[in-house]
């Protein structure tokens, strides 16, 4: 029995029949194998996934720091997501970041029964008395989808009362299978009701929108002085250190970078259909990633210029780290890693980790889609179940005002045989012989993972890092940094190789023996005494 | 396209009303849609000859599965295009919630096409919570059309929806049209029915009789206009109709007070029929 086959050994025949086909390991070098993802979880199965509400509020809404994002509902939804994730920001010159509040309707069982829009309109006057905001967005919570309340009705009524932008999401927390259904309702309210709102044009020549860089740890700020080193100019990010006020003007980029695919892939799509704007899946996470995805872009806006200063910034960033990365690839290489994130951060990071010499044996995504797994080519083949059908997928034309090719049909073709033009590969394509992905994974395949291939060191979130730590293997966050990062670009890629190797080489866990391993825990006779 | 929602006290007749003046409008030539908004599922039984069997709601229950829209939108009488929302049993589940995504579904299979004429949405008796106000939202229904009787509750009922419909009808565009009094032969019923619209600030639209032609079609499944199209109650519907296809007033309702309606149903109650 291979590994796979011995994890699937465990389940009943039912979930056996469910779990099959979400459980791969690859064969050969980079060859992609068909998996099933973005489907409903099994009951009683232990998994990471988070709800709809998660994935619109938590993930994509809640960094934007000049936005009042308003929760609608109970007050758990938005106290357990108040300030749970480290989407860091620097407020503005006028002092205006509301990431640190947490704003809630807290309806109560009257408000269930008699509804609840007068309380969220009372919210809102209560908002715009204390703060001023030039945005509020509302998000809707389980009960408020049953009880009907028409939040986008007072959406606009906030609009036309206070001339503000008002938006609201019906991202309750049933819907869908897991946070990405949320991603891509609160992709839907940004394109349909944000993005282009501020009627400027385009005019600069190097202008990009980073696309999925939710700034965890510092990450953006870190790319972000990469590209302005280089000559760029970021016009808005999505949505890590971003603002309402940047937002409005994303049509006038030439580029986007789409970091995190899965979370933001339809905003990427739609600006193509609606602005003309080309995006390019880029990566900085990891070294060599880094490089090819500066290079890709300097590729892209073909200026020599710019070619010579991606070089020059290129040679510095690398002369930096060069003793400390030498350093830490010597005592790293030939280990071999797990890695458990939401939905891209465990393909980029493997790269990271291989420029170190770390061999990634299990991979897995909470959230995923198959495309994010197989690559896009396999879009157009996936059949929407009925929880899809259920999200609102636009249907977008382009726009009469400001929709404009960078570049031509011709030079668009050919620069697609050079770079990642529009397309994605998926996870699979960078693993390896032998290692084994799950989708939508659970307690019970993690811990029976790292049972069978014992990687060096596992990386995941909280719910399962201590479980993991506990059994002798040393762990680390990915969706947190431990508190630590940031991991992108060059310096940061320095750090996540300090960090690695501080838990490979103190498992303060493995110092510990315990009590059953030494001691007896339970005392008996064994029968054939006096009494037989 | 114009958008028209039914609401009226449970009973009252709503569904039957719906059908056979659809009938009516579908023998002019126009092309209908009915959307069912009751979890009974019941109110496209006489244009499609019996239950429909799978509802919007049903594409979200089979997990996996593709339901497409021929599946759950049937033809019937002359044309008239049936879909049924569904939603739960009786004593389980939210069936307003159930309202709201099957309504919100049904645009995404793409239910409202360009060659409609009408669309009705026939709700369910109680608007006991904001689900059922879903078809008269913003973008959705238009006009309203409440079925009554001279009977006491009947009016009760109206007048109440009257207050929903002026709260959507204050934020949104959404108008009353009329009172369809459906006759149970109340003595001075067409008065009486007539002397509450014009107190609400709308018209008693049509009066229709209580006849047992529709009794006999409905238990053939059928329209009067389908079952019995030379009887008179057929021309009822006729002309009710060509009195919806040809309405032009529209209003937002001025509810009454409990105290004002009870004095209207004295002064009519007391006098000759």
């Amino acid at each position: 029995m291979n590994e796979r086959e011995k994890l699937l050994d465990q389940y009943s025949g039912r979930v056996f029949k469910n779990r099959k086909d979400h459980i791969v390991q690859l064969e050969a070098d980079g060859v992609p194998q068909e998996i099933a993802a973005n489907s409903r979880s099994v009951p009683g199965l232990m998994i990471n996934r988070g709800c709809c509400y998660a994935g619109c509020k938590g993930v994509v809404l809640g960094p934007l720091k000049d936005v009042v994002v308003l929760t609608h509902g109970p007050i758990g939804c938005g106290y357990y997501s108040w300030g749970t994730r480290r989407n860091k920001a620097r407020s503005d010159s006028e002092g205006k970041s509301f990431i640190q509040y947490c704003f809630s309707t807290d309806l109560q069982e009257p408000d269930i029964v008699f509804g609840g829009e007068k309380k969220l309109k009372q919210a809102i006057q209560e908002i715009m008395e204390i703060f001023a905001p030039k945005c509020i967005m509302i998000c809707s919570t389980c009960p408020v989808g049953l009880i009907g309340d028409d939040i986008h009705a007072v959406a606009n009524w906030a609009k036309a009362t206070y001339g503000i932008a008002c938006v609201a999401y019906s991202c309750e927390g049933y819907k869908g299978v897991s946070q990405s259904a949320g991603h891509h309702i609160a992709n839907n309210g940004l394109m349909k009701n944000i993005i282009g709102t501020s009627g400027a044009k385009r005019d600069k020549k190097f202008a990009v929108n980073m696309l999925g860089e939710y700034n965890i740890g510092g990450d953006g700020w870190e790319v972000e002085r990469l590209l302005k080193l280089i000559g760029y100019e970021v016009v808005s990010i999505f949505t890590g250190d971003g603002s309402y006020e940047q937002i409005k003007n994303a049509h006038t980029a030439n580029l986007n970078l789409v970091q995190c695919h899965r979370s933001i892939n339809y905003i990427a799509e739609m600006m193509k259909k609606k602005y003309g704007i080309d995006w390019i899946k880029v990566n900085f996470i990891g070294i060599g990633e880094t490089m090819r995805s500066l290079r890709e872009m300097a590729v892209y806006f073909d200026d020599e210029g710019l070619r010579q200063r991606t070089e020059e910034v290129i040679a510095a960033e690398l002369a930096d780290i060069e003793e400390t990365r030498e350093a830490y690839r010597a005592k790293l290489h030939g280990h071999t890693a797990g890695i458990f994130v939401g939905g891209s951060r465990s393909h980029h990071y493997q790269n990271l980790l291989a420029d170190f010499g770390i061999k990634t044996v299990i991979a897995g995504y909470e959230f995923a889609h198959r495309d994010d797994y197989e690559g896009r080519e396999v879009l157009s083949g996936i059949k929407p179940d009925a929880d899809s059908k259920n999200i609102e997928e636009l249907t977008i034309e382009p726009d009469d005002q400001y929709y404009h090719l960078t570049l031509n049909k011709e030079r668009f073709d050919a620069l697609q045989q050079k770079i990642d033009i529009e397309k994605y590969e998926g996870m699979f394509r960078d693993m390896g012989n032998g290692t084994v992905t799950v989708d939508d994974f659970n307690h019970y395949e993690t811990e029976k993972l790292i049972e069978l291939f014992e990687p060096d060191i596992f990386y995941s979130g909280i719910k399962d890092k201590y479980m993991i730590q506990k059994s002798g293997t040393p762990s680390r966050q990915l969706h947190s940094y431990d508190y630590s990062g940031p991991y992108a670009g060059f310096r940061g890629a320095v750090n996540f190789a300090r960090d690695t190797y501080m838990s490979i080489f103190t498992p303060a866990w493995k110092y510990l023996t315990p009590p059953w391993n030494t001691r007896p825990t339970l005392e008996g006779i064994i029968g054939g005494g006096e009494n037989a | 396209m114009r958008q028209v929602a039914i609401y009226g006290k449970g009973g009252i007749g709503k569904s039957t009303t719906t059908q056979n003046l659809t009938a009516g409008l579908a023998e002019m030539g126009k092309k209908i849609m009915i959307v069912g908004c009751d979890p009974k599922a019941d109110s496209t039984r006489l244009v499609l000859g019996g239950l429909a069997q799978r509802t919007v709601l049903d594409t979200l229950r089979e997990e996996g599965e593709d339901i497409d829209l021929d599946c759950i939108m049937k033809v019937g009488f002359a044309g008239i295009k049936g879909v049924e929302s569904g939603g739960p049993e009786p004593g389980v589940g939210c069936a307003g919630r159930g309202i709201i995504t099957s309504i919100n579904l049904l645009e995404q299979l793409g239910a409202y096409t360009e060659d409609l004429d009408y669309v009705f949405y026939d709700v369910l008796g109680d608007v006991v919570c904001g689900g059922f106000a879903m078809p008269i939202r913003e973008g959705k229904a238009r006009e309203i059309y409440i079925v009554c009787s001279g009977e006491m509750m009947a009016l009760y009922a109206a007048n109440n929806i009257s207050k929903g419909i002026m709260k959507y009808a204050n934020t949104g565009g959404v108008r009353l049209g009329g009172l369809i009094c459906n006759s149970r032969k109340v003595a001075g019923e067409a008065e009486l029915v007539e002397t509450v619209a014009k107190e609400i600030g709308t018209q008693m639209i049509h009066f229709v009789p209580r006849d047992n032609a529709v009794q006999r079609a409905e238990i053939n499944k059928q329209t009067v206009i389908e079952y019995s199209p030379q009887e008179a109650q057929a021309d009822e519907y006729r002309s009710l109709a060509q009195k919806i296809d040809g309405n032009d007033m529209f209003i937002i309702p001025k509810p009454l007070s409990q105290d004002r309606l009870e004095a209207i149903l004295m002064e009519h109650g007391l006098m000759e029929a």
